[in-house]
């Protein structure tokens, strides 16, 4: 077994991903070059990698979420930026991951919703959702049902 | 501030809504950041070492195949340290093999077991149902703050 030297060490990765009609990852890149001191920022299709002190990273972060509040997502990476284990210039394909991000990127648009408008709604009379259990099972009848329609 | 375990564990929605509600999520990224940061033996690409399916017998039991056992050992101590939970029910990005899937049956075992408050509910799946999904989880985090929060 070869002995492992880790890099980075101390340092935090952020995911900043963007799903706006209004602001692009360029747009955010910029921005996030004009307020950055010392830490790595790697501009991707869904937003950025941002990569550096704990403190540094999170004050762009709150930075960059006012450019569009509603529709800037963040998350934690455990890989810095580019690291050949994960990188997919090296590897080819998706990167592990992103098929995640990818199925997320499109219930997003209605989280976004929900946050916009939870600055025009009483959050008092709002249900509560629904999470009776079974909910998501197709039931053999309806099934069934589904079956019969489509049969001449 | 709380520490909240979130599932899926490498929920971006979930990690971003508990962060901007002031608390801290426990997602996968953390303990994986922890692993790949620590000196030792390269055991690329995770730096899973043969050491961390021992430390799973912590959760999973020896006949257990050892994939459950090295997952536990990142997704364990998170959920021994989290103050709540919040889970997604049947999110269609939580599968994978045996090893993936009999780990998130055992997290999401040991979290309902955990005396925890915890929020459980689905992705929304249109804008009505994304309103009740964000103000379902961010009363849920307002409430962590106060004492005697619901279990």
């Amino acid at each position: 077994m070869k002995e492992y030297t880790p890099a980075h060490v101390g340092t935090v990765t952020r995911y900043v991903v963007i799903e706006s009609f209004d602001v692009t990852p360029a747009d955010l890149a910029i921005r996030a070059y004009e307020i950055s001191k010392g830490v790595m920022i790697k501009e991707t299709c869904f937003g950025l990698t941002i990569m550096g002190e704990e403190k540094e990273v999170d004050r762009i972060i709150a930075e960059l979420r006012k450019v569009d509040p509603a529709h800037i997502f963040v998350k934690d990476r455990g890989f810095p930026p580019g690291d050949a284990r994960r990188c997919r210039s090296g590897l080819g394909g998706a990167r592990p991951g992103f098929h995640g991000m990818e199925f997320e990127m499109t219930i997003i648009p209605y989280v976004s919703h929900g946050i916009e408008e939870l600055e025009k709604r009483d959050t008092m009379t709002v249900p509560t959702p629904d999470t009776t259990p079974g909910k998501s099972i197709l039931s053999v009848y309806k099934l069934k049902k589904i079956i019969d329609s489509q049969e001449p | 501030m709380a520490k909240v375990f979130i599932y899926p564990s490498t929920s971006l929605i979930l990690a971003d809504l508990v962060a901007r509600y002031g608390h801290t999520p426990l997602s996968s990224a953390i303990a994986i950041r922890e692993h790949i940061q620590t000196a030792g033996f390269e055991s690329s690409p995770l730096q899973i070492t043969p050491e961390d399916p021992k430390k799973g017998l912590k959760w999973a039991a020896v006949e257990v195949p050892s994939g459950v056992r090295g997952r536990m050992s990142l997704y364990g101590p998170m959920i021994a340290e989290s103050e709540a939970a919040i889970i997604i029910e049947d999110a269609d990005l939580a599968f994978g093999c045996m090893g993936c899937a009999r780990t998130n049956e055992l997290i999401i075992f040991l979290l309902r077991q955990k005396d925890i408050p915890k929020l459980e509910l689905r992705y929304p799946s249109s804008e009505e149902e994304g309103v009740t999904f964000v103000v379902a989880i961010k009363k849920f985090l307002e409430e962590l703050g106060k004492p005697g929060s619901a279990k």
